[in-house]
């Protein structure tokens, strides 16, 4: 990798979309804080795209942070480690906000643990140093990605090892950061690119050489100029690029920010693989780097706790495992306006009541929304406008597929290519009429998947 | 850490949020509603409905009057017979009325108005099932009905009381008298609006100003009148070329007749036309085309109307052609 000059590209962006207000402004200068260790964490075997990952601890047994209590269960899996030291107790069963019921593996907190500013140094904080990164062995680093149970951190929790693993049928030319974070409201990427943008850095150039990769971008919303200029710093004289790309919902999609950055279409049903791109969130880059250059497992992550209706709306450096509830009361608790709980953003976050669930690899926030923000007008019928037809950013024409989708016609759904929604909500946002759109799409998938069984 | 109970439950003096789960999104563009699209209409509407009471008075005041109230009525009506709430908040009704009223000409006596509003509303709309359920312009069908059923009060000498005391009702329309005489009016007569006419057809500069507002407020598909223009622009420019001496021009052939108005106002109707950009610029394109064809071929005063009605009827086809690729597909 030759380490040219760090290049700056500007505004690049995808057609169709939408503008949702932004609301950064609840948590964005708000620098990470760690959270004490809990009592208790609940490790979800399932918190990944994948198999389930099996249990190697039983009760009783004594784990220290950072010990693996599951292993990957397939090659796509990830396997879990001990975000706290303590006692493993009985496997238990949890409900997650996407309303999955999971196995868990529950520990209980004992003994000493590692806090405050230390545990902080030990995951984001410190040294980064590229040193000797393009000498590594690439096998070895997708080795100890999969080893160290990294998935991607931005919400999708696919095994972050098997995208970069190398494939000589499908090479990767590409690899693509994100830190567009486009959902309104989170600010978890934002404040990693802030505080540790070497470690992005580290990361990305850790699996551009796993990859064999030639080119480094790492993409950021111009509404983000401070990430910009750390980020800037950070990747000079590394070869890495900044894409510096327009703020529009949804840019951190993984095909709409190939498309932005590369004008390369994923082909439909496809991936970014074919396309000869790898697309890692910039929280995943700052694992991966933990993971190899310090041999740490993914234990925590940084999450949003944030909305109009938390009362004191923070960045919070947590154990996985930790339950919505204790991050909830360790922002002061709901306020009385608090109509909503949504894990991870607005558009694309799951509503939930069950505040005891343990937070999982994935969960990038916990946004609480007042009743002034999720007001909607009743729903009447469509117009035609076609408003839904301009903001898709796949080009579909969601009210035909919602429509058919309520007649259960499920010839139609697929005529209109009902398969390429990836539900980021952009129709139903924009819709006078107020039709649930997204919600009956993803009824009309159901249908469809229900057919292709018969 | 010990465990906490709900901060908020025990806080004294503070009410329990009430949480609610809902499918995502959470959040919806509250700005946009259809009752804002159809507020906007009426806005875009205003400067025509100016310049038709400062040109036809009278005339325009008892015309919109009639439209205007026959509509709500008829709304409200249709919509108890199928046991539906009332649905006048969305503004359609109005709207469909001032259009109506714009597309009628001053002197056409009161029952004509009346059953042009009742056929709208009623055939228009109410038997598809009411707004967005409608394969035609509601306005343009109540307005198809009496053209045929009263065909001379609407025929081009409907147009004209040589009798008024309003200066333009007298003249006969400016595109009759290039058919009979070829005679042919002054552009800025015809872009300023004093010329005979529809009460809403008269004046470009009017239908420009409202219509640009509503294609700024993306409450109209540019890509409509785009397409109407360009089809006009096109055709006219190629019969000035065949027929060089003809002083109607290009310029009048946009400005004169209900062709802006009916650009920008009629054929934008955005349940009877199609759904993509795509899509609605052919439509434009055909009401145009359709336009210019019974201009230069029949002396129908209504050229739109049947255009925007031909075109309505070829919306599902052009919506079957132009399901647009999606990203990433073949
Ligand atoms: S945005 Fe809503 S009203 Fe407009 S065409 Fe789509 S579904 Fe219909
Ligand atoms: S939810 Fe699906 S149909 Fe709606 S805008 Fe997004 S991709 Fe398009």
């Amino acid at each position: 990798m030759a380490a040219t000059q760090t290049q700056t590209l500007k505004n690049g962006t995808f057609p169709h979309g939408v503008h949702p207000p932004e609301h950064k402004e609840f948590s964005e200068d708000i620098p990470i804080e760690v959270v004490p260790t809990p009592s208790k964490v609940m490790l979800p075997l399932l918190q990944h795209v994948g198999a389930p990952s099996v249990p190697v601890v039983k009760a009783k047994d004594v784990v220290a942070l950072g010990d693996m209590i599951s292993k990957g269960g397939g090659f796509v899996s990830a396997p879990l480690h001990a975000p706290i030291a303590g006692k493993v107790l009985k496997t238990a069963v949890s409900t997650l906000p996407n309303a999955r019921h999971v196995q868990v593996i529950p520990i209980k907190a004992d003994g000493e643990q590692l806090e405050g500013q230390a545990l902080f140094d030990d995951v984001l904080g410190g040294e980064w140093s590229y040193e000797g990164i393009d000498q590594r062995d690439p096998q070895e680093i997708t080795d100890t990605i999969a080893a160290c149970g990294i998935v991607g951190l931005g919400g999708a929790a696919f095994p972050t090892h098997v995208k970069y693993t190398r494939n000589d049928e499908k090479p990767v030319d590409t690899v693509l950061i994100n830190g567009c974070e486009c959902e309104p409201f989170l600010t978890p990427d934002y404040r990693v690119m802030l505080e540790a943008p070497r470690a992005v850095v580290a990361g990305a150039l850790l699996v551009a050489r796993a990859a064999g990769a030639e080119t480094i971008i790492i993409g950021v919303e111009n509404n983000k100029p401070r990430a910009v200029e750390v980020l800037k710093q950070a990747a000079a004289g590394t070869g890495v690029q900044i894409a510096v790309l327009k703020t529009k919902y949804p840019q951190g999609s993984e095909k709409q920010l190939i498309t932005a950055v590369l004008k390369r279409e994923t082909p439909l049903g496809g991936l970014p693989l074919d396309v000869g791109v790898a697309v890692s969130n910039v929280g995943t880059a700052a694992a991966i780097a933990r993971a190899v250059l310090r041999g740490k497992p993914l234990t925590h992550r940084v999450v949003s706790v944030t909305g109009a209706g938390i009362r004191e709306p923070k960045n919070l450096l947590a154990p996985i495992g930790i339950s919505y509830q204790e991050l909830v009361d360790f922002c002061g608790g709901l306020n009385a306006s608090a109509a909503r709980i949504v894990s991870g953003g607005p558009m694309m976050g799951f509503a939930f009541a069950n505040l005891d669930a343990p937070i999982t690899k994935g969960t990038s926030g916990v946004t609480v929304l007042t009743a002034k923000d999720v007001r909607k007008a009743e729903e009447t019928a469509c117009i035609r406008c076609g408003r839904c037809v301009d903001a898709c950013p796949m080009g579909l024409v969601p009210t035909k597929i919602a429509l058919a989708s309520r007649a259960q016609d499920v010839d139609l759904t697929q005529r209109y290519h009902i398969m390429g929604c990836f539900e980021c909500g952009c129709c139903t946002y924009i819709c006078p009429a107020s039709i649930p759109l997204v919600q009956l799409i993803r009824t009309g998938k159901a249908q469809v998947i229900a057919s292709q069984r018969k | 850490m010990t465990e906490k109970t709900f901060d908020t439950v025990s806080d004294p003096g503070m009410e329990t949020p009430v949480i609610h789960v809902s499918p995502s999104p959470h959040l919806a563009d509250q700005a946009l509603t259809t009752q804002r699209i159809m507020l906007d209409v009426v806005i875009g509407l205003l400067p025509v409905v100016g310049m038709a009471l400062y040109v036809f008075r009278l005339y325009a005041v008892k015309q919109l009057a009639i439209c205007i109230v026959s509509c709500l009525a008829a709304e409200a009506l249709f919509a108890r017979m199928r046991g539906r709430a009332l649905p006048l908040k969305d503004f359609s009704a109005l709207v469909t009325g001032i259009i109506l009223a714009l597309s009628l000409p001053g002197p056409a006596p009161w029952y004509v108005g009346v059953i042009a509003s009742f056929v709208a509303i009623g055939i228009g709309k109410a038997i598809f099932g009411g707004i967005g359920m409608n394969i035609f312009n509601p306005a343009m069908v109540g307005r198809a009905f009496v053209m045929i059923a009263f065909a001379s009060a609407l025929a081009a000498s409907g147009y004209q009381d040589v009798n008024s005391s309003v200066d333009a009702v007298t003249q006969a329309t400016p595109l009759d008298t290039f058919k009979q005489t070829g005679a042919v009016a002054p552009l800025s007569a015809l872009f300023f609006g004093l010329t005979n006419g529809s009460l809403g057809e008269t004046s470009a500069l009017a239908c420009l100003i409202g219509g640009i507002y509503l294609c700024i407020r993306r409450s109209a598909s540019w890509e409509i009148p785009a397409g109407v223009i360009t089809a006009a622009v096109v055709l006219g420019g190629i019969t000035n070329l065949v027929d060089m001496d003809s002083g109607w021009t290009v310029l009048h052939h946009l400005f004169g007749g209900s062709l802006l108005f009916g650009a920008f106002f009629i054929a934008t109707d955005p349940c009877s036309s199609p759904l993509t950009p795509r899509g609605k610029f052919i439509f434009g394109l055909g009401v145009g085309g359709f336009v210019m064809l019974l201009r230069l071929f029949s002396g129908y005063p209504a050229g739109v109307m049947f255009a925007v009605l031909l075109m309505n009827s070829l919306t599902p086809l052009i919506n079957r052609w132009t399901i647009p690729r999606p990203l990433g597909a073949q």
